[in-house]
């Protein structure tokens, strides 16, 4: 082994990608993060002392679910058009990644909107500080990157984002990916895990 | 000056930033748009001896309050500002930058780089720290407050709750805590993934992970636990926030809030805290004894494990703090078996040092004996931690002034310590000039005796049930002795920082040209000039071992052939 | 009716009921050799030092913490030496030793082992004398009778109520002594009624804390007679300081009598008429009850036999008159910060309520 060192001129001295190394730690503190709220709402499960109650008023967000999910194999498929070279089809792709994003904060919306209606607020018992924290802060990480998506839409306007980009493109679909994993999470946790108490 | 006689100016020495502009204006621009990685090391350490001092004035006035009984220099308001002010600041604006401001200066120099990864970044992460310490000192005037302290935090540095719920503290302190914290938290996160993401992907070429100086490896675990652990802080205090703000219930009792959830939430984060400031402290001694014993450190590879173990192990003791809430025993046990795991790759590391200094040739110059004195106080707020961790011990020993004594033996007497050693070691290769030896020692002594006059006499008021955050006591505790010794070593501290401060100034113009290389050490940053110039080293190096300078300077016996 | 008779009669000697050598020496060196021992109150126990134990719980934590204690010092010994050892072995000499290096050791495997396995020992030994304890005191077992006491903290006082004897008071819990043949273990339930609070009271038990929304438990089986003092642990306030705790043990003859007592409405003294009119006038009693008049506050202590305590202000001042008074002229002077504010009484009103309250024995 020594012998190879001393040949230092010559070995390769490979370092990982600042980008990735800096993403997968964003990723670490986000999940952090998210655990503590995860755990605070499991932790309430069950003792609000008042109503409204998980199982009276929420629904399967059926739909708003399969808008992220999919987006999450939509911008898949875009980064793919990008490494081939075919910036239309990733223009597309990426615009479709964005709409159905915005799709599901819309659907968000609409569905906090049911529950202000029904007496759910932040302030009406543990569940709704538990719920709207926990919610709110996925939402506020999809707001964040739908942000970096509409940023290389724009940029991308003039065709300036090309292949060699495509560790830029892939930090922000591992962001993405993130943001629905942690999708995944709430919806066990909030609709199937406490939905019946 | 005789012709023909070469004089250096001291001008080009002092790496004083923006010094070659030659204005104060100039210095100032220098460096508010700074994103050197050297200058924002100065910034940071400065920021934090200059909250030091702050905060140290604040212990010296609780001091005095306690030093008699029913003590008058303060009224309880004020006294419970203090003393939570006293610790929010030492350990996030006095202790967090001087990690960070370490790391700063330190790292890419170790490892072979021009700078750090995200260089903007680190300037944004700089600012955020100290403009949260801003925030924090606003509160004294931004608001009235209710008892005319204005409105600085008074809830304690953990801020318990349900204390800090509206109906307890109606004053807005207790959102100038969650928020300036909220703010500085940021900072440190973004700081600390700039450090990883330099460590992993800038080291220069053959400087692979198991070649890494010391200080390099803690630093990584230090960052790597920032990044776990001070999200949970965030959480807690934006739960906090919403409660006070938007009336959530997140730690409401009387809504079936859990005053215990708001423990388990700080004290995950707040455990991994105490190893954040002492793992980079740990990476000080580490290349500080070797250096002046004149050997290499003894069990690389068992110094780095230790540490990485520690640094998992410390994910899992926080209840330890929470022995007293009324866990049940399974909880309490799972703990102290937890916290006594710790404790013994902890106290591995110290036989480590001292297997170093066996056989050495040992130099006694004032870096050393900062590290000495820190191995001997680090020995012994191990060994309280152990007692602590002892939960029926902990029983009687938590929240009482023990619990203070053994903190302040691990922040002060072990970090503390470790800092100044920092200081002595490097100041020549940042500033050109060596610190006066002289102030050095008298800065050493008073500070030594100080420290152990103020807080060896508080094991003995815990242990005879003396309680914590308390602004006075009655006569005929058996208190009294101890509290005014205590109070006598706070101001012969205070001397040594004096003494220490003054050093600091007087060699930046008078010190005694350090050179390359003063102490014969064996790291990178002692192959380039002292100062470093901006883009710190002319050729970026190749590294074939882990001691780069001994390979050089000792070509027939060169480390990389033994390990 | 007070105790101080019977406690009278215990050996005023500081050191008497100290258990155990460890105790002793520790008394003696830090304790009394500074000079404060003699500063007592007869049959109070201001000092309370977590090595002298004078109750069951506290005695078997003692015993762990001993060891605790003995092993840490043990090493702090052996390793301090060590370090001071090298330091003066190992020491540069002079410029003659500067020529060449020492040896260059990296390490040692074997030297590695050896001193990780001690430790690793030491450890599981602390470990199993901790679990012990723990389940020793934690899930210790009690006969149905046992006593029961409930403690609420408050900012910043203590409410006590015996729920067997239909008994509420404040400040002061009065337990019966324990003897081998006898022994009466109390059961506290302790809960809170703001914040979260700590009690301790350091020779009768470790602390534990008054969580509001939440019941904890605890015990103490105290083993010798006297007053012992304790403090709130958990900041709770500006008055967390002078939240002080005095748990009186007494032969079980005079604590059924205190009981008694305390169940009785309290004696009527003469003179105490106008004073009760004015203190419910000034609307004392939507704080503060008092046993057969109309008044059922509850935020503040119960006061129905005030007299017989030691102290006012949960600890914050012996109970005199003197004191007594200035309390009722303003009790922010004794105790700024505490929630009870100054109710502007003029001093006639004083006079009549302080000679009211000092006939509630």
């Amino acid at each position: 082994m020594n012998a190879e060192l001393t040949a230092t001129a010559e070995t390769e001295w490979k370092l990982p990608s600042p980008r990735v190394v800096g993403m997968i730690c964003v990723i670490m503190t986000e999940s952090a993060l998210f655990a503590i709220f995860v755990v605070a709402y499991l932790f309430y499960i069950g003792k609000s002392v008042s109503g409204p109650y998980p199982h009276e008023v929420l629904e399967l967000p059926i739909l708003g679910t399969v808008l992220l999910l999919s987006s999450s194999g939509t911008i898949v498929v875009a980064e793919q058009m990008l490494e081939k070279g075919r910036q239309a089809g990733f223009n597309l792709w990426w615009f479709i990644t964005f709409a159905l994003g915005f799709g599901f904060l819309i659907y968000t919306g609409v569905e906090w909107n049911k529950l202000i209606h029904l007496g759910l607020t932040i302030n009406s018992n543990l569940f709704g500080s538990t719920y709207y924290s926990l919610v709110g802060l996925h939402a506020s990480h999809v707001v964040v990157g739908l942000i970096l998506i509409s940023l290389i839409l724009v940029m991308n306007l003039t065709g300036r984002i090309r292949h060699f980009h495509h560790e830029h493109i892939m930090m922000i679909s591992w962001y993405w990916h993130f943001v629905d994993a942690v999708w995944i999470v709430v919806f066990t946790v909030v609709y199937v895990i406490s939905a019946k108490s | 000056m005789p012709n023909g006689t070469t004089t250096i100016d001291s001008k080009e020495l002092v790496a004083g930033p923006g010094e070659e502009k030659g204005t104060l204006t100039g210095w100032i621009q220098d460096l508010v748009y700074t994103v050197d990685h050297k200058k924002l090391g100065f910034l940071y350490i400065g920021t934090g001896l200059f909250f030091l001092v702050l905060a140290g004035v604040m212990a010296l006035l609780i001091r005095a309050q306690l030093a008699f009984p029913d003590g008058r220099v303060v009224t309880a308001e004020v006294f419970d500002s203090l003393f939570t002010m006293h610790g929010t600041v030492m350990i996030f604006w006095v202790a967090m930058p001087i990690v960070f401001g370490m790391a700063n200066y330190l790292v890419p120099l170790m490892i072979g780089a021009r700078d750090m990864a995200f260089p903007r970044l680190n300037a944004f992460s700089f600012w955020l720290t100290f403009f949260g310490g801003c925030l924090l000192f606003f509160s004294y005037v931004g608001a009235p407050g209710l008892y005319g302290a204005g409105g600085a935090p008074d809830a304690a540095w953990f801020a318990i709750a349900p204390l800090t719920s509206r109906a307890f503290s109606q004053g807005p302190s207790v959102d100038y805590w969650s928020l300036s914290l909220l703010v500085t938290g940021i900072g440190s996160v973004t700081g600390a993934i700039n450090i990883m993401v330099t460590i992993f992907c800038y080291r220069c070429k053959g400087l692979t992970l198991d070649r890494l100086p010391l200080f390099v490896w803690m630093t990584m675990v230090t960052m790597f636990l920032v990044i776990l652990f001070l999200p949970p802080l965030s959480a807690a205090q934006i739960m906090l926030t919403l409660q006070r703000y938007l009336g959530a219930k997140f730690f409401d009792t009387q809504a079936g809030g859990s005053a215990i959830l708001w423990q388990h939430f700080f004290w995950i984060f707040g455990h991994p805290e105490v190893y954040i400031l002492v793992l980079p402290a740990f990476g000080v001694i580490s290349e500080v004894v070797p250096v002046f014993s004149r050997k290499p450190i003894f069990g690389y590879p068992m110094m780095v494990a230790a540490s990485v173990l520690i640094g998992f192990i410390s994910a899992g003791v926080w209840a330890h703090h929470m022995f007293t809430v009324g866990l049940n025993s399974f909880g309490q046990t799972f703990f102290a078996i937890s916290t006594l795991a710790i404790a013994v790759p902890t106290g591995i590391k110290i036989f480590n040092w001292l297997a170093t200094m066996y056989g050495g040739k040992i130099r006694l110059e004032v870096p050393m004996l900062f590290c000495i004195g820190f191995l001997f106080q680090f020995l012994i707020a191990g060994l309280t931690g152990v007692m602590l961790g002892v939960a029926p011990f902990d029983w009687q020993l938590n929240d009482s002034y023990f619990v203070i004594a053994h903190f302040h033996y691990v922040i002060v007497g072990g970090i503390l310590f470790a800092v100044f050693a920092f200081f002595y070691f490097w100041y020549p290769k940042a500033f050109g000039r060596m610190l006066d030896k002289r102030l050095g020692l008298l800065h050493f002594w008073f500070f030594t005796i100080g420290f152990h006059l103020t807080f060896d006499p508080q094991h003995f008021a815990g242990i005879l049930g003396m309680p914590r955050r308390i602004y006075t006591y009655h006569p005929g505790r058996g208190w009294e002795i101890w509290n005014l010794l205590s109070t006598i070593g706070a101001f012969v501290q205070g001397i040594g920082i004096a003494f220490f401060v003054i050093n600091l100034f007087w060699s930046a113009r008078k010190g005694k040209i350090a050179g390359d290389d003063p102490w014969d050490a064996w790291t990178l940053e002692w192959v380039t000039t002292s100062p470093p110039p901006d883009y710190n080293y002319d050729k970026i190096p190749t590294v074939t071992s882990r001691r780069p300078l001994w390979d050089l300077k000792h070509p027939e016996d060169p480390d990389w052939k033994f390990e | 009716m007070k105790s101080a008779s019977n406690v009278a009669e215990q050996s005023l000697d500081p050191v008497e009921g100290a258990s155990g050598p460890v105790a002793r020496l520790l008394f003696w060196l830090f304790v009394f050799i500074p000079g404060i021992g003699f500063a007592q109150e007869p049959g109070v126990r201001n000092i309370q030092n977590i090595f002298d134990p004078q109750s069951k719980p506290a005695q078997l934590i003692h015993n762990t913490a001993a060891l605790a204690l003995l092993v840490c010092f043990g090493i702090f010994v052996v390793v301090a030496g060590l370090l001071f050892f090298a330091v003066w072995r190992y020491r540069r000499k002079g410029p003659e030793d500067d020529s060449e290096e020492p040896p260059q050791v990296y390490g040692s495997a074997a030297i590695e082992l050896a001193w990780t396995v001690p430790p690793l020992l030491i450890v599981t030994m602390l470990v199993l004398a901790t679990a012990r304890t723990i389940g020793e005191v934690q899930n210790a077992k009690f006969p149905d009778d046992a006593l029961q006491i409930t403690v609420v903290g408050h900012r910043f006082w203590w409410e006590v109520r015996y729920p067997q004897f239909n008994i509420v008071t404040a400040d002061e819990i009065h337990v019966p002594v324990s003897y081998l043949s006898a022994p009466r273990p109390v059961r506290m339930t302790l809960e809170s009624a703001d914040v979260v609070h700590g009690f301790w009271v350091p020779q009768l038990n470790g602390k534990t804390w008054l969580v509001p929304n939440r019941k904890n438990q605890m015990w103490i089986q105290p083993t010798s007679l006297g007053t012992f003092v304790g403090n709130c642990t958990v900041f709770c306030g500006p008055q967390h300081a002078n939240m002080l705790i005095r748990v009186i043990v007494q032969p079980p003859d005079d604590f059924f009598n205190w009981i008694a007592q305390q169940q009785a409405p309290p004696m009527a003294r003469p003179g105490g008429e106008e004073g009760k009119k004015a203190f419910v006038a000034n609307s004392c009693g939507t704080c503060h009850r008092i046993g057969g008049t109309a008044t059922d506050g509850v935020f503040g202590p119960d006061l129905t036999h005030f007299a017989s305590r030691d102290t006012l202000g949960s600890g914050v001042a012996p109970n005199n008159e003197e004191n007594l008074r200035v309390w009722l002229r303003n009790p922010q002077t004794l105790k700024p910060g505490c929630l009870m504010p100054d109710m502007r009484l003029d001093d006639k009103q004083v006079d009549q309520i302080l000679t009211y309250l000092k006939g509630l024995k």
